[in-house]
This record gives structure tokens, C-alpha cells and sequence, in this order.
């Protein structure tokens, strides 16, 4: 039997100290900057800035060698779980491996040094870029036409949501209500407010789905859409989707995708052929762009044949096709305006495109497949070790609950999560959904092997052990670079700059 | 068929008899057999990496407004600053790379306390006492600051400057659609916001919007903002740009409440557009509205200073519905650019930048406007970094004309505000206008030849 590659137990992290910030590692009169030698007219800052509007003194920033700027992100970047150390199991995030040819497609000179505002004619290449990924998207979803400004998901959701409304404004109608079920992710209800409607939750029933009778009734005419994640954050499919979206359209609804756990259904089964009219992607999960810390992400918005007039503009378009110019770009007739400073996160749009190359249709159904399986996998092992509220085959991800063990040895899913890091592991996402008691979900994604799935699987059951022997797992973890932090203390005395301690 | 996935035929074997599956179709059975696709994506077959490699650098060629290729005089919100071999190697180690929100703070120290130094720089720029961990783009800083604004005032009355880059007023009017605001433009006169009468009857503002610098250049005189919020109990928000904030006075001392920005200019490749990031602080009174993360520092159970995302409480996975943003995540990896960027610029460099700025800018105009033709747009105020000129050809032409010379030669006001032009720009001078920038980056030489070139071109 082979190692686990994805086990960051081996990982090296010297001396117990804390890396001091860049403003302790100043020394006045020290630098780094070397810019371009511009034969320009050397004008004093008093023949360039009137003195009502001129600062006194320059903004102080901290003042470092690049030797030292370099050793002092160097040792950051050492302080910092990721991807590429190890596995990164953390429900409804899709921490799979980001492929570094991304990284150097996003880097090319001639993708990284456009400028946006140049036009279409200058900009042919990039514009087809954007074009091919939305048909490509257009593909994936089984939607007519997208979006690509909306730059993370959550603003995806929004741009979904005041599609509905300017569709239903169109219509001469006037709704008000937009149904969530209580297993939707926190950002759902919020865009929703902000979208101008009221949120109304519906609540799953015993199997982890939409209760159908629950859903049937609070429709009318006042419903302007419902907004399902599919599979949903339990990570079940909602077998009635059918019914679901009969249910929606009967009373003039529209059905809103939420496009976080895409990954689990690529070639599979398509939103648009469930009966979803707006569909939102989280281009950083399922196509592999990486999360960067918590961003950059992208979140384009594909939508069905009746909405297509309603999307943001402007649009990157096939304009002249065989023309020397061929794309260019259209704003549909009834936009609802633009939503973002210039294309949406382009460099992670390239990026994703790059992906779906590499894969393809098949490879593309491959990822999912596999990410099921892995899944499954970690479900089926742990069953044992850990409540499984709704022990089912899952989808790309499995909820597990640390209840019993709570309630038998005082053991949180925190406890766990924490214990965690220290056999290598980043923690599952913990304490949601809400609808799960002591949740700790699992998205082991489909690049994680075999091996690193036994890691993890033993860690767990090592862990669930430790508890049952009354190990006090609440003080984990000791190994990393710090140990559980104060946060009260952090709410209570806020200290959000250097200037502040 | 090339892919990342680990998976040996002996081990998806193994692993479905231990579900008890003879096929991975089986792993599928909860999907109504109706739904299924039933066929393959209609997308061409896997390619391997160096073929898709050549192909996106083959895209790469067919752009020619490449800053590489082109002499970049383009602005307009994105701009071409010295990015340092330095600042690429640090922030884009894959451990800020490839790492997601931190969530566990115990392994996330390195990308924390790099957002706690940038909030750190940002607040001390802005000169306001708290900023976050980032937005989405400047665009969103100012939808989310005039969010702010609206709820600390209890008014959803907008006086938006139309001297706040246009393609940020555009996102701004769309979202206030859901939300409700009203969106009132206050134009220019020669460049500068004339600001509209407090009106006896009816709402008061509950907001002012401006920018400084404004998008033609401008500098506004943030204190007659400030005084008709005094009067009416409106919020300040100032959309500032970082760079010229190293020669100005502070938007916080001019009194901003809010100061939203475009963090493009601190370390962030061109890129077509994004990712960039959105700079957004406050005053401290409005520190529990804060939109996005926020990263605080703390100690850990032994007493280590340690960092951590706070003020939870305010964030949309726990107030859901009642939540005032449904931002989640935001442009970490850009906020770690930023940081990096800064810290390598330090105190005199970032004022050695902006001064740069100011004498190409003063000398690339002062070059222009002694040609024939070409005329001021705006009154004779200084510019920092950009200003807006007509020319006797209509500006989009400008631009062909100047590529095809080897010149991206600014933006053509057309191409942002529309040939109708808008509250910001008469008519005639939006589609003759060119909105011209100078960085850093740009030497006497370039700015001559590019001055040359624009005189044979717009005859």
C-alpha cells in the first residue's frame, strides 16, 4: 500500500514563535522600490499639488529591504494550510487541486497586460476567450446564454436575483416572496433582501429534501422564485426536483440554481434540464480556479431562453462571425445594467476555460464521477465512527454528525475539527447546514487518492477513539503555528490595524 | 485522456464493491432517470496541457492592446503601475494561492496577518481607523459603502457625483434596483460637481458620493461635500484612488465617513479587468456595518498574539435574511498583492509613485494642449494622474488610429459614458473626448512620441 500524498502531518514549521508584522520589521530610511529611470521634469511637489488639497507628511507605511520583505511573506506563506500541502476536506468549498497551468495561462503577457477598457478591435482574443467560456458554461448547464461580470458567487446571486425581478417587472407583475429551504447557504436569504424580496424558508423533510407539501403550501402568485441548491448542502439530490419546478412555474415562478455543488453533476444531469431558469456557478469550486485565500472567485449566471434579453451588459459576442473583428460586444435590450467595473474577474474566467479544455466533455463527467465516489467512500467508512443523519448515498459530499459522541463524551465538532490539524488534515466545514446537529461536512473532491482517503478516514476514527477514551480533545490543537484562538476577545476589544493595539 | 484525477482502474474497482456498486453510473441512482443527459457534453475531447497552453497563448497574440506590445496611456480605473518581479513571487506562492477563507485560524495565520497589514495600510491611506479585508472591485466598494450609507442615515437618497467613474455609477444604479435607493446625478461643470439645492420640502440626501481624484482628473473640493452633510446628516462617502492619496490630504481628514476605492493600482496586473479589488473603510462609528471580512488580532489560550476574521455576527451565514451584504468571500489573493506591494513600495516609494504620476501627467498635457486641436475638457485644475482632452476627431477613431502607430492612447470617452455623453460630459465633447493617463511607468520619450503621434493622427 502506497502513502498518502494529500497528508501534511510531514510538513515542517520551525520555532514556536510569532512572525512579527511589517511595520515591527521597519527601519526609517530603509527600502526596496526601484522604478523605471523617466528623463521626466523633476517638479517639486508644491508646483504639482495645491497646498488646500496637499498631505503635510507621506502616509507612513512601513519601511523594509526586499530581503526582508521577502523573508517576512515567505514565513506567512509557511504559516498556511492550502491546497497544495495537503488534503482540504471542507464541505461546500470544492478544495480540489488548482492545475499550475492555470496559474500560467493567468500569467501570460498577453492575457495579464490588456487593459480593459481598450476596444473590441484591440481586444479579439480575450473577447473570445470569454465568448467560448460562456458556450461552454451555455453546454454544462443546459442554459441559452450567461454572464460572466458576476465575480464570486454570492454576487451571482444577486445578479440572479434582479434578473428575476426585471423579468417579472417586464411581465407587469409585482412579486414579493422568494422561497429558500433551511438547508440553503447563509448568502442565499441575504441576497435575496438586497434583491428586494422577503425570504421564505421551507423546511426539509425526514429524507434531507425539499418537503413537497411544505413547499406547495406557501405558492401563489406572490412567489417570485425559489432558489435550490442541487444536489443540496447535505448533499443529496432533491429527487422531486420534477415536481419542484412544476410546482414554481405553475404559479409563474422561476427556478433559481445556486451553483455551489455543480461539481457533483457535470455531464450527469444539467440545471436547465431540471427546470431551472437561472443558474449561478462558483467557477472557483468546479472548474478548479483557485480560492486564493477567500478570492478571487467568479460566479457567471447562465439563464434560460426567456431571460436572455434581461442579462447584464455589456455582453462579449460573436458579432461578425468570419469577419476580420469577429467579436464584439452587445448590451440585450432589457439589461439590467452592469454589474461589475469592467468584464468580471477575467484572468479566473481564462483560467477556468483552461480547465475545461484539458478535460473535456468526458474528463468533465469524470470529475464527477469521481467526486462521488470519494464521497461515498468517506460515508461509507466512517459510518461506524460518526453519526450519519441521513445515511444514503450522497453526492459529492457527505454531512456527518459528532452528536453522539457529544452527547456520550462531551466531544464538539469543533473538537474534532481542531484534533484534525493536527494529523495533517485542513477540518470539514463545521456546524452547518443549521438543520444539522454537530455537522461536520465532508467534500473529500475527486483529485484526493485511495491513500489520502484512508488517511483522512483513520484520522477521523483515531479521533471519534480518543473521545470514547476521554482524551481531552477540547484543548487540540497543540502542533500548529497557533493554538485556539480568543475570538470573544477579538469582538470585544477590536484591534483591526496595527494602530489599534 | 489527461486529468488530475488519481483514481487506478484496481482502485475505483475496490472502492465500488465497498459500496456494494457494480458501475459508477450506479453512483447516480438518486437522479431521475428522465433528467439525465443521456449523452456526452457536446464540448470538444480533452486536450493535453501544452496543446492548451499554445492555444490560449495564440489568444494571448491576438490581443493588441497588450501594455507589453502597446505604450499604455489607458486609465479610466485600471492602470499601468510597476508591478515588481518581487511582489509576483511572494503573493503568488500557492500557499496564498490555492488556501480558502480562514476559517480555522490555527493554519491561517500567514493569510490573516497578511490581510491585518493590509487593512493596517488601507485605513492609514484612507485616514480612517478600520478597513476590510476587501471587496469584489471598486464598482462594489461603492454599491456596499452606499449601503452603508442608506442604513446609517435611515435615507435612501443618493447625490451621486457624476464625476465617480461612470462604469461604477452604471453598477451602482443596478443594484439599486433591489434595494430601493434613489439615485440622484449631480453633474459636472468643467470638470467639477456642482451639487444640487437641499431641498425645503422633500427627502433630504442621506448620502454623497464623490470622487477624489474624480474620473476626468479632478480634484472636488471634499469640504463643500462634507458641509451639506453636516447640514443634512448625510453620509460622506469619498471613492479615492490610492496613489494620489500619497500626495493628498486624507478623505478621513477631509471628513469621509466612508472612503471607497480601486485596489488595481497597488500590485494588480492589467488583467482585462479583474480580479481587482475593492478598498473599502470606515469611520468608527460605523465599524459594526462594515461589509466583507474583517481580521482582528487576538491571542490564542496560551497568550500568543494571534489573527482572526471578527465581528462574525455582522456576516450573512449568521444573520441570513437580515444581513446588510451578502458578501462572503471577497479578492483575498489581491488584498495579499496589495500588501506585498506597499510593503515593497514602503513610505517613500508609494510618494515617489504618485509624484511620477504627476509630473508625466502635467507634462504629457501641458505637451498635448500646445498642440492645435487639442483642447481642455475640464477647468485648469492640477491632475495627478489622468485627464480628459477633445480632439477634432472623435476619440474612438483616436484610439484605432494611435494603436496602428504603436500607442494605446487612452480611452475614448464614447466608449464609457456613451456618445450621448451623460451628467459628466456635454454630448460633442463625449464623442471627441479622450481620457489620457500617465503612470510612473511612462518616460519623457514615450510621452513625446506618443504627443507626436496624436498630432499626425487627429489631423
Amino acid at each position: 500500500m502506497s502513502a498518502a500524498g494529500g497528508r501534511a502531518a510531514s510538513a515542517p514549521l520551525m520555532g514556536g514563535e510569532s512572525e512579527p508584522t511589517l511595520f515591527e520589521l521597519s527601519q526609517p530610511g530603509r527600502s526596496s522600490w526601484q522604478l523605471r529611470t523617466t528623463g521626466m521634469p523633476e517638479w517639486d511637489v508644491d508646483e504639482l499639488v495645491p497646498a488646500s488639497h496637499r498631505r503635510v507628511a507621506p502616509v507612513p507605511l512601513a519601511e523594509v529591504s526586499e530581503r526582508d520583505l521577502v523573508g517576512h511573506f515567505t514565513r506567512l506563506s509557511h504559516r498556511q494550510f492550502s491546497v497544495d500541502l495537503g488534503a482540504y476536506p471542507l464541505g461546500s468549498c470544492t478544495m480540489k487541486y488548482n492545475p499550475k497551468l492555470c496559474d500560467t495561462v493567468a500569467a501570460l503577457p498577453g492575457l495579464a497586460a490588456v487593459h480593459p477598457g481598450a476596444p473590441a478591435s484591440l481586444t479579439q482574443g480575450w473577447l473570445q476567450i470569454l465568448v467560448e467560456l460562456e458556450e461552454a458554461l451555455c453546454e454544462v448547464t443546459g442554459m441559452a446564454a450567461a454572464t460572466l461580470q458576476p465575480a464570486a458567487g454570492a454576487a451571482g446571486e444577486l445578479t440572479g436575483l434582479l434578473l428575476m425581478r426585471a423579468y417579472h417587472s417586464a411581465r407587469g407583475e409585482s412579486r414579493h416572496r422568494v422561497i429558500i429551504p433551511d438547508s440553503a447557504h447563509g448568502t442565499n436569504p441575504a441576497s435575496v433582501t438586497l434583491g428586494g424580496y422577503e425570504t421564505v424558508t421551507v423546511p426539509s423533510a425526514a429524507r434531507g429534501c425539499v418537503d413537497l407539501a411544505a413547499l406547495r403550501s406557501v405558492l401563489d402568485t406572490d412567489v417570485a422564485g425559489i432558489m435550490l441548491t442541487n444536489p443540496n448542502t447535505l448533499g443529496l439530490f432533491e429527487e422531486d426536483i420534477e415536481a419542484i419546478a412544476a410546482a414554481i412555474h405553475e404559479v409563474g415562478g422561476l427556478l433559481y440554481y445556486d451553483g455551489a455543488n455543480l461539481n457533483a453533476i457535470l455531464g450527469v444531469v444539467r440545471p436547465g434540464d431540471m427546470g431551472f431558469d437561472i443558474v449561478h456557478m462558483n467557477l472557483h469550486k468546479t472548474f478548479a480556479t483557485p480560492h486564493g485565500g477567500g478570492g478571487p472567485g467568479a460566479g457567471p449566471v447562465a439563464v434560460s431562453p426567456r431571460l436572455v434579453d434581461f442579462l447584464p451588459g455589456p455582453r462579449p459576442v460573436r458579432s461578425a462571425p468570419g469577419a476580420a473583428d469577429e467579436f464584439g460586444y452587445m448590451t440585450p435590450p432589457h439589461s439590467i445594467g452592469r454589474i461589475h467595473s469592467w468584464h468580471g474577474n477575467a484572468l479566473v474566467l481564462a483560467r477556468a476555460l483552461a480547465y475545461m479544455q484539458v478535460h473535456g466533455g468526458d474528463g468533465l463527467r469524470r470529475v464527477a464521477e469521481r467526486a462521488v465516489l470519494n464521497a461515498n467512500w468517506i460515508r461509507r467508512r466512517l459510518a461506524g465512527s460518526y453519526d450519519v443523519p441521513f445515511d444514503r448515498p450522497c453526492m459529492h459530499e457527505v454531512v456527518l454528525s459528532a452528536a453522539t459522541l457529544r452527547k456520550k463524551f462531551g466531544t464538539k465538532a469543533l473538537d474534532v475539527a481542531k484534533r484534525l490539524l493536527e494529523f495533517g488534515f485542513h477540518s470539514p466545514t463545521v456546524y452547518f447546514p443549521l438543520i444539522v446537529d454537530e455537522a461536520l461536512m465532508i467534500e473529500p473532491t475527486e483529485t484526493e487518492s485511495l491513500q489520502t482517503l484512508e488517511a483522512l478516514a483513520e484520522a477521523l476514527e483515531t479521533i471519534a477513539a480518543e473521545a470514547a477514551a476521554g482524551e481531552p480533545l477540547d484543548e487540540a490543537p497543540h502542533s500548529t503555528p497557533v493554538r485556539r484562538v480568543d475570538e470573544a476577545r477579538a469582538a470585544r476589544t477590536l484591534v483591526p490595524t496595527f494602530d489599534a493595539r | 485522456m489527461p486529468d488530475y484525477l488519481p483514481h487506478t482502474e484496481d482502485e475505483l474497482a475496490q472502492m465500488l464493491a465497498f459500496l456494494g456498486l457494480s458501475s459508477l453510473d450506479e453512483l447516480f441512482a438518486a437522479v431521475p432517470e428522465a433528467l439525465r443527459l443521456g449523452r456526452g457534453l457536446a464540448l470538444a475531447d480533452g486536450s493535453p496541457e501544452p496543446d492548451v497552453l499554445a492555444r490560449m497563448e495564440a489568444l494571448g497574440d491576438a490581443n493588441r492592446a497588450r501594455a507589453d506590445r502597446l505604450v499604455c496611456f489607458a486609465g479610466g480605473g485600471a492602470y499601468d503601475h510597476e508591478v515588481p518581479p518581487v511582489v509576483r513571487a511572494l503573493a503568488g506562492r500557492s500557499e496564498f494561492v490555492t488556501s480558502y477563507t480562514p476559517y480555522q485560524p490555527e493554519v491561517a495565520q500567514g493569510v490573516l496577518q497578511a490581510i491585518f497589514e493590509f487593512q493596517t495600510m488601507v485605513a492609514r491611506l484612507a485616514g480612517l481607523p478600520v478597513a476590510n479585508a476587501s471587496l469584489y472591485d471598486g464598482a462594489s466598494a461603492l454599491v456596499e459603502g452606499v449601503n452603508l450609507g442608506v442604513a446609517a442615515s435611515g435615507r435612501h437618497t443618493v447625490w451621486l457625483s457624476s464625476g465617480v467613474a461612470p462604469h461604477w455609477r452604471a453598477v451602482l444604479k443596478t443594484f439599486a434596483a433591489g434595494t430601493g435607493h434613489v439615485v440622484v446625478d449631480a453633474a459636472l461643470h468643467r470638470g467639477l460637481t456642482v451639487w444640487p439645492e437641499v431641498p425645503a420640502d422633500g427627502e433630504a440626501p442621506g448620502v454623497l458620493v464623490v470622487g477624489y481624484p474624480n474620473y476626468l482628473g479632478c480634484l472636488e473640493d471634499l469640504a463643500a461635500a462634507r458641509q451639506i452633510c453636516d447640514a443634512t446628516g448625510a453620509l460622506l462617502v469619498v471613492a479615492a484612488d490610492p496613489v494620489a492619496a500619497a500626495l493628498l490630504r486624507s478623505p478621513g481628514e477631509c471628513g469621509a465617513d466612508v472612503v471607497v476605492g480601486e485596489g488595481q493600482p497597488l500590485g494588480t496586473a492589467l488583467s482585462f479587468g479583474g480580479p481587482y479589488l475593492g478598498l473599502f473603510a470606515v469611520a468608527e462609528r460605523h465599524v459594526r456595518r462594515l461589509p466583507g471580512r474583517l481580521v482582528g488580532e487576538t491571542v490564542d489560550i496560551e497568550g500568543t498574539r494571534a489573527y482572526v476574521t471578527t465581528l462574525r455576527a455582522r456576516e450573512q451565514d449568521i444573520r441570513r435574511e437580515k444581513a446588510t451584504s451578502n458578501v462572503c468571500t471577497n479578492q483575498t489573493l489581491m488584498a495579499v498583492y496589495a500588501a506585498v506591494q506597499l510593503g515593497w513600495l514602503g513610505t517613500s516609494g508609494l510618494r515617489e509613485v504618485a509624484l511620477r504620476c504627476a509630473r508625466g501627467t502635467r507634462f504629457c498635457r501641458e505637451s498635448m494642449l500646445a498642440l492645435s486641436g487639442i483642447e481642455p475638457l475640464t477647468a485648469d485644475t492640477p491632475t495627478l494622474r489622468e485627464f480628459a482632452v477633445r480632439t477634432p476627431i472623435p476619440g474612438r477613431v483616436a484610439i484605432e488610429r494611435l494603436a496602428d502607430e504603436g500607442y494605446l492612447g487612452g480611452l475614448a470617452l464614447a466608449d464609457l459614458i456613451g456618445e450621448d455623453g451623460d451628467p459628466s460630459v456635454a454630448p460633442g465633447d463625449a464623442v471627441h473626448g479622450l481620457l489620457v493617463a500617465v503612470t510612473e511607468r511612462r518616460t519623457r520619450s514615450e510621452v513625446e512620441g506618443f504627443v507626436r503621434t496624436l498630432d499626425k493622427v487627429v489631423r
